[in-house]
């Protein structure tokens, strides 16, 4: 896997994340390894709690690693500058933009931030990459809406083009998938996938719909209790990882059908 | 493109506007002038009378000059509060600023007296005004800058602008209770604010703080853009958020500090005139909204500013009554149609 090695996106050693202060440092998960490479999808699954969006913030450098070493495009990611990081990372946040006064359209441009001068303004190639974002989130027809006048599952496709419109090589996006109805999910998802094929986009995502990201991730990081496990979805069935993710009283994993069900 | 057409013609509106809210404004006084020997005397031709003549030159024209400044300068402070805190309700008023700006300036007038004598008069001269109140505010929106770090919380924000009101009512209670009448009386006709009165020489300082203070709004414009998102959104585009801050800040201080000072507290300006301008604009783009939002809180002031000389009555009001009374029911007619302040 010589060749794999070279195209490799992300990648992370040892990792332990957790929060610091002053008096202690409380570590939520610790020992995590893997590594994305180009055009792949992968989706980061794990109970409330566990840590995936504490990892989702550590790995953009929103907050720092208690240990352990990440690597974004085989150098350090402390090494990046904030505009540097711009250009080769860009995030889909659970938290809503501050502002819903914005257009569609004023909102993906946003994400041009990194590449346009002083005053913001937009060369031609902004421009046809905020059109590409758009036309790839089929979001075009919505450019003139406010984003309060959106309904939520609408809303994340104007955040995931925004992303896209930053034309970085590397997309990381916290629970995109949460408050949408199952359409909007499965669309969300699929979008995903789509990018990671066409544009070679490497995309990390956690959700909750772990039933949808076995089916369409590349690979996949299972955040249990014991421990984190990285491997490609049918690997980790067999090897009986998604069975450690909830209590077993509540819910089981059936390995034939790639499901959970309810144990009555 | 459509739409950066009708907000060109939006502008042109604004400039004519603002041409004859200023015009009027001259015009208006507790002397009638005739407008076209306004018109012939400003622009430095000869009045019939002498005195009026005078009246434009040295009263009128200084007075609706420090309209513009303090009524842009102060609604543009109100846009940067309300996009860095974001948070709808945010403005130098409301947020304790114009308090720590008077707290500021009580302790150079109220204080210079525990000093004394000579050294006390050379305390309170123009830039030392300015610098106190400048001091003030910083301090006041630093400590406002603390808490929001601390308190992701919209009403605690709001809670800390009305304790600083308590403590700066305190501290001036304390301190003119040691200094005297003279020196209170000083205080006192500050805080009512005025417009008026101001010299030649102190509209050059007030001019080059509100150019310097605008100057750096403009920018930041690109970055405040960017805070509308929040700040993870914004640091994940690549904007360094402390310096973002740091100058956003300093710029508030700037206008909110160098206008209260000479021109006393004015409350509402800064919270009402950028509610009012997403009305007519409807966007958040702050290149559009900056030069709209200044323009629009020049014309507000000039008019408060001739409802409060009051036209062929001795009496001028203070114009901090006179916003608080147009400001604060278009604050609640906004919350009431709207339901929901956007910023």
């Amino acid at each position: 896997m010589a060749s794999e090695g070279k195209h490799i996106i992300l990648e992370a050693k040892d990792l332990a994340i957790g929060y610091s202060s002053k008096r202690e440092v409380t570590t939520v998960s610790e020992k995590i390894n893997f590594s994305l490479n180009k055009g792949e999808l992968v989706g980061l699954v794990g109970a409330n709690g566990i840590g995936k969006s504490t990892l989702l913030r550590t790995l953009a450098s929103m907050q720092s690693k208690i240990n352990g070493e990440i690597f974004l495009k085989k150098k350090p990611l402390t090494s990046y500058s904030t505009l540097q990081l711009a250009n080769q990372l860009s995030v889909v946040l659970t938290e809503a933009p501050a502002s819903k006064n914005l257009t569609v359209l004023e909102l993906v441009s946003l994400g041009r931030q990194p590449y346009t001068n002083w005053m913001g303004s937009l060369s031609p190639v902004d421009k046809k990459a905020i059109n590409g974002a758009l036309k790839a989130t089929e979001t075009e027809i919505l450019t003139q809406r406010k984003c309060f006048e959106l309904s939520d599952g609408q809303l994340q496709r104007v955040y995931i083009a925004r992303a896209l419109a930053q034309d970085t090589p590397l997309i990381i996006l916290d629970e995109p998938t949460t408050h949408l109805d199952l359409y909007h999910r499965a669309y969300v998802l699929k979008l995903l996938k789509k990018l990671a094929v066409e544009t070679r986009k490497s995309i990390l995502f956690s959700t909750h719909e772990i039933d949808l990201a076995i089916q369409l991730s590349d690979k996949m990081l299972v955040m249990a209790p014991e421990g984190c496990y990285f491997d490609q979805p049918c690997n980790l069935i067999e090897a009986g990882r998604f069975d450690t993710l909830f209590p077993k009283e509540t819910i089981t994993f059936n390995t034939e059908t790639g499901r959970f069900s309810i144990k009555k | 493109m459509e739409r950066a057409f009708i907000y060109r013609s939006y502008f042109i509106v604004l400039f004519i506007l603002l041409a004859a809210t200023f015009l009027i404004n001259v015009s208006l006084g507790s002397v009638s002038i005739p407008i076209d020997e306004v018109i012939s005397g400003l622009f430095g031709g000869a009045t019939s009378k002498e005195s009026w003549q005078y009246i434009l030159i040295d009263y009128r024209l200084p007075k609706a000059i420090t309209a513009i400044l303090t009524g842009s300068g102060l609604a543009v402070s109100g846009l940067l509060m309300q996009t860095m805190f974001r948070n709808p309700l945010a403005g130098p008023f409301v947020l304790g600023l114009s308090s720590g700006a008077s707290l500021g300036v009580a302790v150079l007038i109220l204080g210079a007296s525990a000093l004394g004598g000579f050294f006390g008069g050379v305390l309170v001269s123009q830039w030392s005004l300015v610098i106190a109140s400048a001091i003030g505010t910083f301090l006041v929106l630093l400590a406002v800058l603390a808490v929001t770090f601390k308190i992701k919380d919209t009403m605690a924000i709001l809670i800390i602008g009305l304790m600083f009101g308590s403590v700066t009512a305190a501290v001036v209670a304390v301190l003119s209770y040691f200094s005297n009448a003279e020196q209170l009386q000083q205080y006192i006709f500050w805080s009512f604010g005025s417009l008026g009165n101001q010299s030649w020489k102190s509209i050059l300082i007030l001019s080059i703080c509100c150019f310097a203070g605008l100057l750096l709004s403009f920018l930041s414009s690109k970055s405040l853009n960017a805070l509308l998102l929040g700040e993870n959104y914004a640091k994940s585009m690549g904007l360094r958020i402390k310096r973002t801050t740091f100058l956003i800040i300093i710029a508030t201080s700037i206008l909110a500090g160098s206008i209260t000072a000479f021109a006393g507290p004015i409350a509402f300006v800064g919270l009402a005139v950028p509610h009012l301008t997403r009305q007519v604009f409807t966007t958040s783009n702050h290149l559009v909204l900056l030069p709209a939002v200044l323009l629009c809180g020049s014309i507000l002031m000039l008019i408060c500013d001739t409802l409060a000389q009051l036209p062929f009555v001795e009496y001028t009001l203070p114009i901090n009554a006179i916003t608080s009374l147009i400001g604060a029911p278009v604050v609640i007619w906004l919350l009431v149609r709207k339901r929901k302040l956007l910023f």
